[in-house]
């Protein structure tokens, strides 16, 4: 009985029985597939996903387009112009988000001090024109508005502080 | 006269249909077994539990276009598919799927052709097979499917030769050529079947015929990694197909002879014949699937060494002792 005999005995009658038992015993295992567009995904809470601006609850835009969120983003893919309306509240004029270049790492939801831009779950948002991919206000806010009626519909309690902080006004003016 | 013909055609027709079936649902089988040993689910969409999917793959092939190369010898390009289906086919027509049947007083073997020399057509065919794989990899003009070629005819006839001792084993004992006599000589007990007798012989037999077909961990003339797709790399569409076909349809006459020789073929108790047949068929194909899910492919030097250093001795050995063992009891 020369090596290859005994190495050939080894393996049949050792190595390839506990190999097949092995692929045996993962026949009956639960498959890990996900049946994607059939059935959705699970999403944590953290997950970030597209981005939206938030309103208060009459409805005004939260943005004070003070550009914080633009200067933590590490892709650089915030854009934004400023306005005030008559009656002094700044708003963004134009804000703009690129999300080709978005790394969705979240950095402008936390430097945000208005509670104005948070990443959502939306995560099929694709398109065939590189355009298209430039979110503007008004659809970034309409995605507010979708987000925001599924809450409502679920009964979920609000995450953010609803109404607009009213500053007192100074009772005289500060002497200068 | 008239009703013989009658019969014998009846018979063709039902087990080639009833052949070409299995082929369809034993890639459906494939699919399915390697995607759950892989934590998959393998085919679900056309049809419940993906059911239709060979069905589609079959009109997606068809609809194909075919491509020939320019510089392919177009008659063997053209009848190496051909070849090796029929000869793939072929070899189905000897074993018995039952006993016999009565209708109307007269007796129908479940067989097609029940010759005295069965187990010798099954040399001649297994062996024909060869010419398909051999012209196809030939005529496509292409290094890859040249080489594939080669590779699976060395393969082939290699193991041929202990596809061949395995079975003497079972011929010494049964002292018959015909299939559907050894099969008969298996009944009453399941200890009359012949893998009780011959072990060994079984395992030469089985080793070797999933070298024969080509399969893994033996399936070296399709190895992607080294060939593309070895001897059909140049073919495409419905005879791109044919190959895929033939190679299923060696899988499931292999797993018949198996089942005929060494298990008993359609013998087994309660059940009828016939399901007990295709019980004993689908557990060896369930087998040859579940060693591709497992085993890594050989390689090539591995795969000759194995052959001739492993299997032929073995056979021989077995072969002789059991000649030895025969001689002495008489």
């Amino acid at each position: 009985m020369n090596i290859d005999m005994w190495q050939t005995f080894k393996s049949v009658f050792i190595a390839i029985p506990t190999g097949l038992s092995i692929t045996f015993r993962y026949l009956f295992r639960k498959p890990v597939t996900e049946q994607y567009p059939k059935v959705r995904p699970k999403f944590e809470d953290r997950y970030r996903g597209l981005h939206y601006l938030t309103r208060y609850s009459d409805g005004s835009e939260r943005c004070v387009c003070c550009g914080l969120c633009a200067a933590a983003c590490p892709a650089d893919c915030i854009y934004m112009e400023c306005a005030e309306t008559p009656s002094g509240i700044r708003y963004a004029r134009i804000y703009e988000i690129n999300e080709l270049r978005c790394i969705f790492c979240g950095m402008c939801e936390e430097a945000c001090p208005e509670e104005a831009i948070f990443l959502g779950h939306e995560f099929e948002f694709s398109s065939g024109d590189r355009d298209d991919f430039i979110y503007t206000k008004e659809m970034l806010l309409a995605n507010y508005d979708k987000i925001e009626k599924e809450r409502v519909a679920k009964r979920i309690k609000p995450m953010i502080r609803q109404e607009r902080f009213q500053f007192k006004k100074p009772a005289a003016p500060i002497g200068h | 006269m008239l009703i013989e013909v009658v019969i014998i055609l009846l018979k063709v027709g039902v087990i080639f249909v009833a052949l070409l079936t299995t082929i369809a649902y034993t890639t459906y089988l494939e699919r399915k077994v390697v995607a759950h040993i892989q934590h998959r689910i393998g085919p679900n969409i056309v049809g419940p539990f993906g059911l239709l999917q060979p069905v589609a793959d079959a009109v997606k092939l068809l609809f194909k276009e075919e491509i020939k190369p320019a510089k392919a010898d177009q008659f063997f390009y053209t009848i190496a598919p051909m070849l090796s289906f029929i000869t793939a086919c072929m070899t189905i027509a000897v074993i018995p799927v039952g006993n016999w049947l009565e209708i109307g007083g007269k007796r129908i073997e479940l067989l097609i052709s029940d010759i005295n020399i069965g187990i010798l057509y099954i040399f001649a065919m297994s062996s024909l097979g060869v010419y398909g794989i051999v012209l196809a990899g030939w005529s496509s003009n292409s290094k890859y499917s040249l080489l594939g070629g080669i590779r699976s005819t060395a393969q082939m006839i290699s193991y041929e030769v202990s596809l061949g001792l395995g079975i003497i084993g079972v011929l010494l004992l049964s002292q018959t050529l015909s299939v559907a006599e050894i099969v008969r000589q298996q009944s009453g007990s399941i200890f009359n079947w012949y893998f009780f007798k011959q072990p060994i012989a079984f395992f030469v037999y089985f080793i070797s015929a999933i070298a024969e077909t080509n399969r893994s961990p033996f399936d070296l003339p399709e190895a992607e990694s080294e060939l593309v797709a070895g001897y059909h790399t140049e073919y495409s569409g419905m005879r791109f197909g044919i190959f895929y076909l033939s190679e299923y349809a060696n899988m499931i006459t292999v797993s018949a002879i198996a089942a005929s020789l060494f298990f008993g073929g359609w013998n087994g108790p309660i059940l009828p014949p016939v399901l007990w047949f295709v019980i004993k068929v689908v557990i060896f194909l369930f087998i040859y699937v579940w060693i591709r899910g497992t085993l890594p492919r050989f390689r090539y030097d591995q795969l000759m060494r194995f052959g001739w250093k492993v299997m032929f001795p073995l056979g021989l050995a077995n072969l002789i002792i059991t000649a030895l063992i025969l001689v002495m009891k008489s």
